[in-house]
């Protein structure tokens, strides 16, 4: 068997080597890498950096991977020279290896622009695992940041900083950020949106020194200015890593020459990836370096086919919140080059394309990159545009993508992963009466795999089911413009945990009445309860426990577990309503007692008179457990529902809930208590409970669906407080239960709470428990208040007699 | 030519939390005073949608969202952001901070009914009337009240 040796155990040379592997086996395979890793997806260090992803989340090819097809794997090993003549390489840990096939993949480096102090402690650069993992070690709230460089890597890396609490300006040389992939407009934009996020941004500065003794402690530039910082990211672009090939004698200009089928000025050499040059182009992007992998696996297999033409580059900022794409050649100086544009500053969307012979040459998308499937096909099969001319910038008119969906045939599949054709869809809606995604999805299976194939879901859906509207992601609201799914891990991965960060790194800076509030929810049900809890994010009657009523007054609800309450109870609170002068004692609809009408700075002085806890009847939260008589006294009851009820309330009160929990648990199927209309409801039959979810007589009257039927008390608190958690950790900030379980359908529920396995059940159990153990009765700031003025009228200083 | 406004010293910085309002009575006009962090704004107490208490709302930027009915309220001039063709508006209150202490710039009373109702005319003033401390320092009424 022939001997392939590859130096470069990155993305280009293993990419490569899997091509081969696709052909028949025919080489003894060694492969080289100098870092001391397996190869991995070079192009995600940036979510390394930024916390998205761990190292281990971004391995490409395991050592398993190695193994598995007899590949030598030969880490830490740097190749330092090749023999041409004996067909030898020779590795710095003066080892000698023969080969008959030698493929050169070593990439590139770090471009250093020549500037003084690059040596000091504090100065990295950004491009292998090493570099992010040194990084990371450094990274910390208030640690002042330069990155040179406003390049696509630039930028991701100023951003990755920046989560971790950097304070991070970015210097870039010319008068456009990421100026090969963007016009000067698109730049403008792109600027724009970097210094929302907060990132400083420095243009046409150049870099000439990095200060500081032996530690980093600022950098100076060309026009005289500098500007201090504790670590200096260079992200100055890359250079060809050549360094090998020239010394063995090979063709090389910026690169290693290689012709159309990757083979170099050298027989049985062949180049490929950032270190090779073809028709004068080095590329740096990965779609390239994958097509020339499998243009020279054919032809080191023997079964070269077509040549290698170039690539049509595109490149993607992988910052969350900054789409920008850019493909093909978006100059238009070339002589018949059309451009056409279509911005929006205050939406900050500009789109550029451009055309040559009606055949489209480039494309730049920043703001809304949702068409750069389309304009990369167009790029790709070198379409005739004419006829589109004047829909090229928005999307293709419904009407057509209907025909599309009528015209295929009932045995054609249209989910691939899951094997489910157009017939079996369309029986699915008529026949079962399915009519949102989501039910088709737990009906058929359809688009729960890779889930590119959901838009002709929709459009059968929409199709056959008149009424249905297309289910499009609901962001929170415009100060934070990602859905709350998306926000939830965005919360959870880059470990914020303060609302006024996440509106500083993600969204406007200051956020509103719609936002604030549901980002304090996810916090608190995320770090359940760890948290930098913002008062002033929270609505008022968050701020001092008592609902606002519409002259400014508050009402006071204590809780009164299950309804049952006691003489002294009473006692107590009619005391408390005579002497603050209540205006109004009511008994509402949840078996409680209101106090209507109190004033703010009463209200520490009533909830110590009262000596009861808070029923949350303010807040989005847990309300209360309603309940029937059980068994005590009920000639009827079969079910001790009082008692069950009291504990399911204890169990879950004083936590924070996506939208109010109202409860009930009756103790016979008479349903004294309407537990078959409330958010979670337990309803006693004779030896077993039946617990129901997703109940509702308010806006809209839902009865619950059952989650399950069980035979003790016990199991029925547990499925409920299941249930609960799986709610608060799922729901979007105000979804009731009914919207919720309607929303994800009950099917999905129960797999993923009741019948879910045991490691998840105890996860809900874990996280519930964590929650419950950090929280407090809210009134028990009366005593203690969060701060010196939370229910107290400030008088002014200074008496004005007027 | 009398002056028709001064300087009333009103409470400590450290009354007010970030992000968060408090009202107060100063004479016969309730005001609502909010923290922004880098200054303090001020304007009546009242949203003019239902009289709901915008000291107990939410600070959006610059702006308070009353806790009633969601109205917002800019806090620079007292305008209703949420509905631009309100005809109603708050008054807006010039602000400074001297010794930690914030101070409001209030009419005279004499003055203040005819006053309240030309609020709306000064719609338009720039947000660096408020930058407080040179407001205190070039201020004549402020010297004489002695502060």
């Amino acid at each position: 068997m022939e001997k392939l040796v590859v130096v470069g155990n990155g993305m280009a040379g293993v990419g490569c080597v899997e091509q081969i592997l696709k052909h028949a086996p025919k080489f003894e395979i060694t492969v080289f890498g100098e870092e001391t890793h397996v190869n991995y997806n070079r192009i995600l260090l940036s979510s390394v950096l930024a916390g998205e992803k761990a190292a281990d989340d971004i391995v490409l090819n395991s050592l398993e991977w190695y193994q598995k097809n007899q590949i030598e794997l030969r880490l830490g090993v740097r190749i330092t020279d090749i023999d041409v003549a004996g067909k030898t390489v020779a590795g710095d840990d003066g080892s000698v290896t023969a080969f008959d096939k030698l493929l050169i993949a070593t990439g590139s480096n770090p471009l250093i622009p020549p500037m003084e102090g690059v040596e000091k402690d504090g100065v990295y650069v950004f491009r292998n695992l090493d570099d992010t993992r040194a990084l990371l070690d450094r990274v910390g709230k208030g640690v002042r940041a330069v990155v040179v460089g406003g390049g696509l890597l630039g930028l991701e890396a100023a951003r990755g900083l920046q989560v971790h609490g950097c304070e991070v300006t970015v210097v870039h040389l010319m008068d456009t950020l990421m100026e090969r992939q963007l016009d000067f407009t698109g730049g403008g934009y792109l600027k724009t949106k970097m210094e929302c996020l907060g990132i400083k941004v420095l243009m046409e500065k150049s870099t000439t020194a990095i200060l500081g003794n032996e530690k980093v402690e600022g950098v100076a530039f060309k026009d005289g200015s500098t500007i201090e910082a504790e670590i200096v990211v260079i992200a100055a672009g890359i250079r060809p890593n050549v360094e090998l090939a020239r010394k063995a004698g090979l063709q090389v200009n910026r690169g290693i020459v290689v012709s159309d089928f990757l083979e170099t000025s050298l027989p049985d050499i062949f180049a490929i990836g950032e270190c090779a040059e073809h028709k004068g182009v080095c590329y740096g992007l990965v779609a390239p370096l994958l097509e020339q992998g499998k243009v020279l696996a054919a032809t080191i297999t023997g079964n070269q086919g077509p040549c290698y033409e170039g690539s049509v580059t595109a490149a993607k900022l992988k910052i969350m919140g900054v789409d920008v794409f850019s493909a093909g050649d978006f100059s238009e100086s070339a002589p018949g080059t059309d451009a056409v544009r279509y911005e929006d500053a205050a939406l900050g969307v500009y789109k550029k394309l451009t055309l040559r012979d009606g055949k489209l040459a480039g494309a730049i998308l920043v703001g809304d990159t949702s068409d750069s499937h389309r304009y990369m096909e167009w790029l790709r099969t070198q379409a005739d545009l004419t006829p589109q001319r004047r829909q090229l910038l928005f999307p293709a008119p419904a009407e057509d993508a209907e025909l599309d969906v009528a015209e295929m045939p009932d045995t054609k599949v249209v989910c691939g992963c899951m094997g489910v054709t157009k017939g079996a869809i369309i029986e699915a809606i008529l026949q079962k009466g399915m009519n949102t995604l989501a039910q088709l999805k737990e009906c058929t299976r359809a688009s729960t795999g890779c889930g590119s194939c959901t838009e002709h879901c929709q459009q059968l859906l929409k199709a056959v089911v008149p009424e249905f509207q297309e289910e499009s992601e609901k962001v929170l609201c415009k100060c934070v413009p990602f859905g709350e799914e998306k926000l939830r891990d965005i919360l959870r991965s880059q470990r914020l945990r303060s609302v006024q960060e996440v509106l500083d790194i993600y969204g406007n800076g200051h956020g509103c009445e719609v936002c604030k509030p549901a980002l304090s929810y996810m916090m608190d049900m995320l770090w359940c309860g760890d948290h930098d809890e913002d008062r002033s994010a929270r609505f008022i009657n968050d701020r001092v426990h008592a609902n606002i009523q519409k002259d400014g007054t508050f009402s006071v609800v204590p809780r009164m577990r299950g309804g049952v309450t006691s003489a002294k109870e009473l006692r107590r609170i009619a005391d408390v309503a005579e002497k603050y002068n209540v205006p109004m004692v009511k008994i509402t609809g949840s078996q409680r007692i209101d106090l209507l009408g109190v004033k703010k700075s009463d209200l520490p002085k009533i909830w110590a008179d009262l000596g009861m806890p808070s029923g949350q009847a303010y807040t989005k939260g847990v309300r209360m457990v309603k309940t029937c008589v059980g068994t005590d006294f009920c000639r009827f009851g079969v079910q001790d529902s009082t008692r069950a009820g009291i504990e399911l309330e204890r169990r879950l009160e004083h936590l924070y809930t996506p939208h109010k929990v109202k409860m009930g648990a009756v103790g016979c199927p008479r349903n004294c208590a309407e537990a078959t209309v409330k958010d979670i409801g337990l309803i006693g039959q004779d030896g077993t409970w039946q617990v129901v979810v997703g109940g509702a007589a308010g806006k809209k009257v839902r009865k619950a669906d059952l989650l399950i039927t069980v035979e003790s008390t016990e199991e029925a608190l547990q499925a409920a407080t299941l249930f609960f958690q799986y709610y608060r950790e799922n729901a979007n900030y105000l979804e009731r239960t009914y919207d919720f379980v309607e929303r994800v359908s009950i099917g999905k529920v129960r797999r993923d709470t009741v019948y879910a396995p045991l490691a998840v059940q105890q996860g809900l159990r874990y996280r519930l428990r964590q929650s419950k153990r950090l929280a407090r009765d809210a009134w028990l700031e009366g005593d203690e208040p969060r701060h010196p003025t939370q229910f107290v009228q400030i008088e002014p200083l200074e008496k004005v007699n007027q | 030519m009398k002056a028709t406004k001064r300087w009333v010293q009103i409470t400590s910085v450290e009354s007010i939390p970030l992000r968060e309002g408090r009202s107060v009575q100063v004479g016969e006009h309730e005001v609502a005073i909010f923290n922004l962090g880098d200054r303090f704004l001020a304007v009546g107490n009242r949203c003019p949608h239902r009289g709901g208490p915008l000291a107990e709302g939410i600070v959006s930027g610059a702006t308070v969202v009353c806790p009633l009915h969601a109205w917002k309220v800019s806090l620079e001039t007292g305008s209703v952001v949420s509905a631009p063709n309100a005809p109603n508006c708050v008054e807006a209150f010039h602000t400074c901070v001297k010794d930690g202490f914030i101070f409001l710039e209030m009419p005279l009373a004499s003055k203040a009914k005819e006053e309240s109702s030309s609020a709306c005319v000064d719609q338009e003033r720039p947000a660096s009337w408020f930058e407080s401390s040179a407001v205190v320092q070039d201020n004549p009424d402020l010297k004489n009240i002695g502060v």
